[in-house]
């Protein structure tokens, strides 16, 4: 055990899906051709002025609300001064200290305890650029494109004492502003990113060691990975007399360690001040109340309406709701065909496996929730026997064709042939007379000994309904 | 024909009446470009080229009877302000080259309106300073003068105007820029409220402070030049949704029983006597006219230097960081990329530039936010509640314009604080966001300079201060500069 406890706090940038830029008209989708996205006001010509997209005001207040915020009244923006590249004004519009949202806090669940993460402020800001790095011309270029996209910082309490907790924290934060149609959260695309302020003292201590700050954590796995390895780098340090010093680091994720950046003594003095060009915004009671009951329905209600409405296991719900795709598939499943119970057994045992075997994903799905209802109501009305709609799931996550065809293609069709049903099963009971006797006797457990038999010999040529059908005849007789 | 000190609204008959085309105006205004710019060094740029192919479209509009106020109408604007492929080059090493991919808004309201560009006139560098002798390319000379300084910082457009090589101007006005150099220059040039003008595509300065303004040869027509630029616009969030009025509504009418007021802190001392006399007895004048003088007070005008300074620095060193070399305009060299920043922003801004970038940048540091540029705001609201008190009981505010006529070519360099305090009866009115408009009310005895008259009016009463001044101008007879 460690004679050290780890405290950290977070700091999370969320892109809104905001359809233009924060202080310009361009697109702020992701991606396109380098500098294609901006125009004169996002590139930092000179007499050009930001106009504040009240979409992403609308959005950033959404969040609060969702974090259980206060939501200032009045609200400002402040320049934070800075050279580089990628910034092209050299200033970055922020909010220092008027931010949209102060004090909120989150509700986590790890390992089974329930336990509250304060936020201590939501502010909202732009984006910057990229810079491309040509290694073999020893060139930088800067590509505009992401320039005034609009960012939010959520910015916790330092209430984290495991990475447990910090995963558990992001895994609900983007549930949240997934659902609540703020950001995507699409880690890997840098659409929701994460850096972890972190230190360490004596376990015991009332006071807080020195900490650093964690920076180029692109996924999940990076954040605790670079939790664990900066944990032990700073205990290395204590445990050697040495004091750790407040600098930021870089996680490099190939060689799982994290490296200096810049020292405390580096830090920028970002000469922060009111912009000039952006009036302050005063909302009222009414349009933040308007806003508030434009918020979609959120994870933890969701769940609760799976389960009381519409019948299904909690068990079943969390694992829908828990991925915002799975949850607005299964949606438009049960639009198509109104059987929640069953297209949710369906999606999470079946296809949840098939996504976990790495067979399917969620995000390329050839097929809509809708072809999916039309498989489990195939399976449920008896056209399709239990291991022939897992062929045809199969063709479907393969070439994305219709289940019905797909069927019809590869006759699969239960064949409904009553003849040979009466004769195969007459067959099995003719030549199994110890379990018949046993049936007769009272011990109605054989029937299942029965139904496995006829299941085998007629594998996809009758329903299991009509086989049990005729199977309780004959043995009742 | 004779185009001296022309006034906008006669060339608007000529050309209505067919007296002359767009094409040969605006040509007699170039050939007194070619003549007395090489001296008056006023252009930065002389676009012929364009001037030709917007005079030929203004006169189809002309033709068609389709003509606006301005159709036809040939100007000068500022080197700060942005015109679509036209060079802008704030009169700095930096963007000497640069030529914007895009139009002001004003820019844009003149086209609609079939406007002829002359070209961009002269500037200090990044408008700071108040002689135009910062500019990189044309250190413009007072046409009273040519020893003599035309003001600054829109000294340019002040002394083409003075000088008949435009009708009429647009200037920029962030603490005098545009009256000052009126003052200097002999011409009537107006700072509209903060708002009232966008400054969408104007080359920032100190972004709370700016406005662009008209600069013509007498009232009336910086009123008809006003109509046509102002008006809300959705690429700047600080431009008024306001009604606009229109501006030549008020002129000629009386101003009898107008309240004008006199604060006593602007008839101090530091004001040249000759101006004091000369504005003192302008105001006699207005008595006469049946305006009621009141004597007032301003104590917070010994403040009003450091705290413009303060908040234009701090202001001006971030919007300027945008210049680094990287996306347009001047590059040095460097291996990395401070290098190559320091390099480019060292040999790319002049002096006064650098020392307001680092006046500003160090009262934004932490440690002196509070010490610095907090308080300067503290001082700004205390400006502005002095002059709301004085509107409550006046319609307007007169002032010199300058504490002195024009001055020698370097009688103020090595003195920035001296260049600075000049500054004093202009300030205020940006800080405050006031309209003010300086008029000639007389002329040195000696030297024959002209000497400015500051009338400042309510925010958005740009009519009265207009009015005011065209009942002035009525009775005075300008005296062009023999050039």
């Amino acid at each position: 055990m460690s004679a050290y406890f780890p405290t950290m706090g977070l700091e999370i940038h969320a892109e809104l899906l905001t359809k233009s830029k924060v202080f310009c008209t361009c697109s702020a989708e992701f991606g396109g051709t380098p500098n294609s996205r901006c125009c004169p006001v996002c590139s930092g010509m000179p007499g050009t002025l930001p106009v504040l997209n009240r979409k992403a005001v609308e959005y950033i207040i959404k969040a609060g609300y969702v974090m259980n915020c206060e939501i200032s009244r009045f609200t400002k923006w402040d320049r934070k001064n800075y050279f580089y590249p990628d910034l092209p004004k050299a200033y970055q519009i922020s909010q220092m200290p008027r931010p949209v949202c102060l004090s909120g806090n989150v509700k986590i669940n790890v390992n089974g305890e329930e336990k509250t993460i304060r936020i201590n402020r939501i502010h909202l800001e732009e984006d910057a650029g990229k810079l491309v790095h040509d290694e073999v011309n020893r060139i930088s270029l800067a590509d505009y494109n992401r320039c005034g996209i609009p960012l939010i910082e959520i910015v916790t309490e330092p209430d984290f004492h495991s990475a447990d907790e910090v995963i558990a924290f992001m895994e609900k934060v983007k549930l949240l502003l997934q659902y609540a149609g703020i950001c995507d959260c699409k880690m890997e695309q840098g659409s929701i990113r994460c850096d972890v302020n972190i230190s360490i003292a004596p376990k015991g201590s009332t006071e807080l060691g020195t900490r650093t700050e964690l920076k180029n954590l692109n996924s999940l796995k990076a954040i605790a990975k670079a939790i664990e390895v900066e944990i032990d780098r700073q205990e290395e340090i204590l445990e050697s007399g040495e004091h750790v010093i407040q600098e930021t680091r870089r996680f490099n994720e190939a060689l799982g360690e994290t490296t200096a950046m810049r020292s405390k003594e580096d830090a920028h003095d970002y000469r922060y001040f009111p912009d000039p060009d952006i009036p302050p915004i005063i909302f009222t009671e009414e349009e933040l109340e308007e806003i508030k009951n434009s918020i979609p329905e959120l994870p933890e209600q969701r769940v609760e309406r799976y389960v009381n409405s519409l019948g299904l296991k909690k068990a079943d719900a969390d694992i829908i709701v828990g991925d915002k795709k799975v949850c607005d598939f299964f949606d438009e499943a049960i639009a198509a065909y109104n059987n929640p119970k069953a297209v949710a057994n369906y999606i999470v045992g079946e296809l949840t496996r098939r996504i976990n075997l790495g067979e399917a994903d969620m995000e390329n799905l050839k097929f809509t929730g809708a072809d999916f209802a039309r498989l489990v109501e195939l399976l449920q009305t008896d056209k399709l026997s239990q291991s022939n709609t897992k062929v045809v799931l199969g063709k479907m996550i393969e070439t994305g064709e219709k289940p019905d065809d797909i069927a019809q293609k590869e006759d699969l069709w239960i064949k409904e042939d009553n003849d040979l049903l009466a004769k195969t099963i007459d067959e099995i009971i003719a030549n199994n007379p110890k379990p018949v006797e046993q049936y007769k006797n009272g011990d109605k457990k054989v029937f299942g000994f029965f139904m496995g038999q006829a299941n085998k010999a007629l594998k996809g040529l009758a329903s299991p309904k009509a086989i049990q059908e005729y199977l309780t005849k004959k043995l009742e007789e | 024909m004779n185009f001296t000190k022309a006034k906008i609204r006669d060339l608007r008959k000529m050309l209505d009446s067919g007296e002359i085309s767009a094409k040969e105006l605006c040509g007699e205004y170039f050939k007194n470009i070619d003549e007395k710019d090489e001296s008056l060094l006023s252009y930065i740029t002389v676009t012929k080229d364009e001037a030709l192919k917007s005079a030929e479209k203004a006169q189809k509009m002309i033709d068609e009877k389709q003509a606006k106020a301005l159709t036809g109408i040939p100007l000068a604007i500022k080197d700060n302000i942005c015109t679509d492929g036209i060079k802008t080059t704030c009169a700095s090493k930096m963007l000497g080259d640069f030529v914007p991919p895009y139009n002001a808004s004003v820019i844009e309201k003149l086209n609609e309106q079939g406007y002829v560009l002359l070209g961009k006139t002269s500037m200090d560098e990044f408008a700071m300073g108040g002689s135009t002798q910062t500019s990189a390319f044309k250190k413009t000379k007072n046409p009273y003068d040519l020893e003599r300084v035309p003001g600054g910082s829109s000294g340019g457009s002040a002394a083409a105007v003075s000088a008949s090589l435009a009708p009429a101007a647009l200037g920029s006005d962030t603490g005098g820029s545009i009256r000052q150099p009126s003052s200097f220059c002999g011409v009537t040039g107006i700072k509209p409220t903060y708002g009232r003008v966008s400054r969408y595509g104007l080359v920032a300065f100190a972004s709370s402070l700016d406005q662009i303004g008209p600069i013509a040869n007498d009232a009336h027509d910086c009123a008809i030049l006003l109509n046509a630029v102002c008006g809300y616009d959705r690429h700047d969030a600080t431009s008024a949704r306001i009604d606009v009025p229109d501006f030549t509504e008020k002129l000629g009418q009386p101003i009898k029983g107008m309240k004008i007021a006199l604060p006593k802190e602007f008839y101090s001392d530091a004001i040249d006597g000759c101006v004091k006399d000369a504005v003192l007895s302008a105001a006699k004048e207005l008595e006469k006219q049946g305006a009621v003088l009141e004597e007032c007070s301003m104590p917070g005008l010994k403040y009003a230097i450091p705290a413009y300074y303060l908040i234009a620095c701090a202001e001006a060193a971030s919007n300027l960081s945008r210049f680094d070399g990287i996306k347009y305009g001047f590059r040095g060299e460097g291996r990395t990329f401070n290098d190559l920043i320091i390099d480019s922003r060292n040999k790319g801004f002049g002096e006064e530039v650098k020392r307001r970038i680092l006046l500003g940048n160090y009262a934004l540091s932490s440690g002196y936010y509070d010490a610095y540029y907090k308080k300067a705001l503290a001082l700004k609201q205390e400006i502005i509640k002095e002059y709301n008190e004085i509107f409550e009981k006046c319609d307007v505010i007169l002032t010199p314009t300058a504490p002195t006529p024009a001055y020698k070519i370097g009688a103020q360099d090595n003195d920035p604080v001296k260049m600075y305090t000049a500054d004093i009866c202009t300030v205020t009115v940006n800080i405050a966001g006031l309209p003010g408009i300086s008029t000639t009310c007389g002329y040195e005895k000696d030297s024959g300079l002209p000497i400015g008259m500051s009338i400042i009016g309510k925010r958005f009463d740009e009519q009265t201060i207009l009015q005011t001044a065209d009942a002035w101008e009525q009775g005075f007879t300008p005296v062009a500069p023999e050039f």
